[in-house]
C-alpha cells in the first residue's frame, strides 16, 4: 500500500491512506528521509488521521522518522491522532516523546511555519 | 460463538490478526471506537511478540459468553524460547529488545483479564479477555 507524499512548498506531507504493514511503514520512512534531501524540504507532516491502531512498531517508526529527518535538517510534525488511538497509546505507555504533534493538517502547517521561521534557511 | 485462528509467520500476519480481531469484536457486540482500538492494539502487540521472540505461532480469537456477559478472548500461542522470568517481563517498562518497553504490562492494561503461561524451551501462551461493557 503506497503512501502518497505531496510537496507543499518547502514541506512534504505524507498522508496514510489505510492501515499499513511494517514494510509499508519502513518504505514511508525511507522515502521521506530521501525526499527531504531531494527537494530540500524544511518540514514534514505525517498525517495519521486514518489509522485506527497505533502499535509499538508504528510508534517507534514515527519516532525514527522524526529523528532521522531532524538529522537532515528538517522538522517533523505528526498530526491526526484519533482520540481512541491517543488513549490506547497512553495506556500502552507509548508517549512519542521528543516528537512534535499537532491536531490536524492545518495546525501542523501552522506549527511548521512557526518553527522553520527561526531556522532561517 | 465463533473462533478464528490466525497463523503468525510474517509481519503481514500482524495486520491480518488485528483486522480480523476488530471484525470479530464488532460481531460480539463491541461498538465503542475505544474498545475496538484497544482490542486491535492488544492483538497487534501480542502477534508482534510472537514474531519477535518465537518467529512463528498463532493467534486464536474466540467470542465467549459467561454469566450473561459477552466478550472476546485472544490467545497468542507460540513454541518459542519461553520467558525465563515472567515477573520481570510483567514489570512496566521492562523490555529485552530495547524497544519502547511496552509489551506485556501494556497489553494487560488494555484488557480486562490477562494470563500468561510460559516455560523455557516450550513456548508461551498469553490469554487476554475483554468483556462488552453494559453501556455498549
Amino acid at each position: 500500500m503506497q503512501v502518497p507524499i505531496l510537496r507543499q512548498g518547502e514541506y512534504l506531507i505524507a498522508s496514510f491512506q489505510a492501515e499499513l504493514t511494517d514494510t509499508d511503514l519502513l518504505r514511508v520512512r525511507d522515502a521521506l528521509v530521501e525526499q527531504v534531501g531531494r527537494y530540500r524540504s524544511r518540514g514534514v507532516i505525517v498525517d495519521v488521521t486514518v489509522l485506527d491502531v497505533m502499535d509499538s512498531f508504528a510508534t517507534r517508526t514515527l519516532r525514527d522518522i522524526a529523528h532521522m529527518i531532524r538529522l537532515r535538517g528538517a522538522e517533523t510534525v505528526i498530526v491526526g491522532f484519533q482520540p481512541e488511538v491517543a488513549f490506547a497509546m497512553v495506556q500502552l505507555g507509548m508517549k512519542l516523546e521528543g516528537v512534535a504533534t499537532a491536531l490536524d493538517l492545518e495546525e501542523g502547517l501552522a506549527y511548521l511555519n512557526r518553527s522553520t521561521k527561526s531556522i532561517g534557511r | 460463538m465463533s473462533t478464528i485462528r490466525v497463523p503468525i509467520n510474517y509481519t503481514t500476519d500482524i495486520l491480518a490478526a488485528r483486522q480480523q480481531g476488530r471484525t470479530l469484536a464488532r460481531q460480539v457486540g463491541f461498538s465503542s471506537p475505544t474498545d475496538l482500538t484497544l482490542i486491535a492494539t492488544a492483538i497487534s502487540e501480542l502477534a508482534r511478540n510472537i514474531i519477535h521472540y518465537a518467529k512463528q505461532g498463532e493467534v486464536v480469537l474466540d467470542t465467549i459468553q459467561q454469566n450473561g456477559k459477552r466478550g472476546l478472548a485472544i490467545v497468542a500461542k507460540d513454541e518459542g524460547p519461553g520467558i525465563s522470568n515472567i515477573a520481570q517481563a510483567m514489570q512496566a517498562g521492562y523490555s529485552t529488545s530495547g524497544g519502547l518497553g511496552l509489551g506485556l504490562p501494556g497489553v494487560k492494561r488494555l484488557m480486562d483479564q490477562f494470563e500468561i503461561v510460559s516455560d523455557i524451551g516450550k513456548g508461551t501462551t498469553v490469554t487476554a479477555i475483554k468483556w462488552v461493557s453494559r453501556n455498549e
